[in-house]
């Protein structure tokens, strides 16, 4: 089996634009992964049993079932129940829910980090609880996570090709596709391979940026 | 004289330890207390519970006429919820030993953000206090800094202002030059000094300057194993302490400095 160039200059265009669906639907995913992820890690820590618990339960479940089963479920059983969602939302929330339960972990170890002392400077001066989360915590738990955070973006981009089995027409729906015409595989997968990693070394650039900035700061 | 704070057969035990033995003492508004004794003695457990860090397990505090950690409901004290807490708390603040400074905020920030917020002071008016309080302590050129940037003796005499801009009725003191150099520890005992000439909020003190004790405090309680073994004003106890305890204990700590 020779590797044709050829073939693998002519596959380019559609893989791009599955990566560029990819990406959507990866972006999306993030997004609700940091905002979500966030929301997990302060409800874990409500002073309410009834709130921390089941949120507790649902993260553990969530984290400790496999991605491709939780796709299944959204795609498969929520239109049942007659909520209707493109196959790009249901998999960038599948994506997001499934991540924000990995970032709550990251926000939670954050926030365990800083120093007792922080939280007894804000009683000693009476900050009201949501003043001491958003101008004292927070600002010193969020920005020594970031490179954790960062590491998820990356990794959660290379779990879009799950999306594959709820239609999302992403890379690997694109080598799917065209090689069943084509059946040149080999160059398919090349480049769609080469195209995950410029991507994936994409994304890596602004963590480590952000990461050095971070640590400047907070040196 | 009333007292602000009352300390009415105060417990405390961590576990099987026995921090705070049935204590009970008074302050008067005012008043300038300092606690020495050993560590382990209970006297940080006392400064932590003013400041509502922690709870008795038996008795009652008073502060300023209302029962800390307890309220009214009709005709009986019940444990005192978030919000009397909170309400309680603005009466005291308290300087640490690890100055606690917030990082990621600036000097000025970190003197302002409470009175902002909390007071409810107008931006501009903060401000003007905050520059004041620090001109007082000696850093009206480090408003911009981080306290990163800050020396020790800088971060802790930051953190005093920071305390005093909240116009507390109490200030609570732990320790404040315990992780200090000597030097800088002397500045900011001078500071405190400072303090304590110009204005007349009442401080309770735990540390182990006795120099320093003997300067500015009105009575000095000393504890052992969670008791006040003996309660004076500051000449008479350094200069003639009646208890052995007391005279075992000031050796060695003059031995030390």
């Amino acid at each position: 089996m020779t590797f044709e160039w050829q073939a693998a200059w002519e596959a380019v265009p559609s893989l791009l634009r599955g990566l560029v669906t990819a990406l959507q639907a990866a972006a999306l995913g993030y997004l609700i992964a940091l905002v979500l992820g966030l929301v997990f890690a302060l409800l874990r820590r409500s002073p309410q049993r009834w709130i921390r618990l089941p949120v507790a339960f649902f993260v553990e479940f969530v984290r400790s079932t496999p991605l491709l089963v939780q796709l299944f479920f959204l795609f498969f059983v929520l239109p049942t129940v007659g909520i209707e969602l493109s196959a790009m939302a249901t998999g960038a929330i599948g994506l997001g829910v499934h991540y924000a339960t990995y970032t709550s972990e990251v926000y939670r170890a954050g926030i365990d980090g800083v120093p007792a002392g922080q939280w007894e400077a804000a009683k000693a001066l009476s900050l009201s609880r949501g003043r001491t989360w958003t101008r004292v915590v927070l600002p010193q738990a969020v920005p020594r996570v970031v490179p954790a955070l960062g590491n998820y973006a990356i990794a959660l981009f290379k779990d879009t090709p799950q999306l594959t089995v709820i239609t999302v027409a992403e890379v690997l729906s694109v080598v799917k596709a065209v090689g069943a015409q084509s059946f040149r595989y080999l160059e398919l997968i090349t480049v769609a391979g080469v195209l995950y990693l410029i991507t994936a070394l994409v994304i890596a650039w602004p963590v480590r940026v952000l990461e050095r900035r971070y640590r400047r700061e907070s040196a | 004289m009333t007292a602000l704070i009352t300390f009415d057969r105060v417990g405390k035990r961590f576990g099987n330890a026995v921090v705070l033995d049935d204590l009970s003492f008074g302050v008067r508004a005012g008043e300038r207390v300092t606690l020495i004794g050993p560590s382990g003695s209970g006297k940080t457990t006392i400064l932590r519970m003013l400041m509502t860090l922690t709870r008795p397990d038996d008795g009652t505090i008073t502060l300023a006429g209302e029962p800390l950690f307890h309220e009214r409901r009709g005709d009986t004290l019940v444990p005192a919820g978030e919000r009397h807490l909170r309400a309680m708390r603005r009466h005291t603040t308290m300087v640490f030993q690890q100055y606690n400074l917030f990082p990621n905020m600036r000097v000025l920030r970190n003197v302002t953000e409470a009175p902002v917020h909390v007071l409810g002071l107008p931006p501009e008016q903060a401000e003007e206090r905050a520059r004041e309080l620090l001109g007082m302590v000696g850093l009206a050129g480090k408003l911009d800094a981080y306290p990163s940037q800050l020396s020790g003796g800088q971060q802790q005499r930051v953190a005093i202002a920071r305390a005093l801009a909240m116009r507390p009725d109490v200030l609570l003191l732990d320790e404040v030059t315990s992780a200090l150099d000597p030097e800088l520890a002397a500045e900011v005992l001078d500071v405190l000094r400072d303090v304590a000439r110009t204005f007349d909020v009442t401080m309770l003190c735990v540390t182990h300057a006795m120099k320093f004790a003997r300067d500015v405090s009105d009575r000095v309680l000393m504890f052992n194993e969670g008791r006040i073994i003996e309660s004076a004003p500051p000449g008479e106890l350094f200069d003639a302490p009646t208890q052995e305890r007391t005279k075992r204990f000031l050796r060695s700590v003059i031995d030390e400095s």
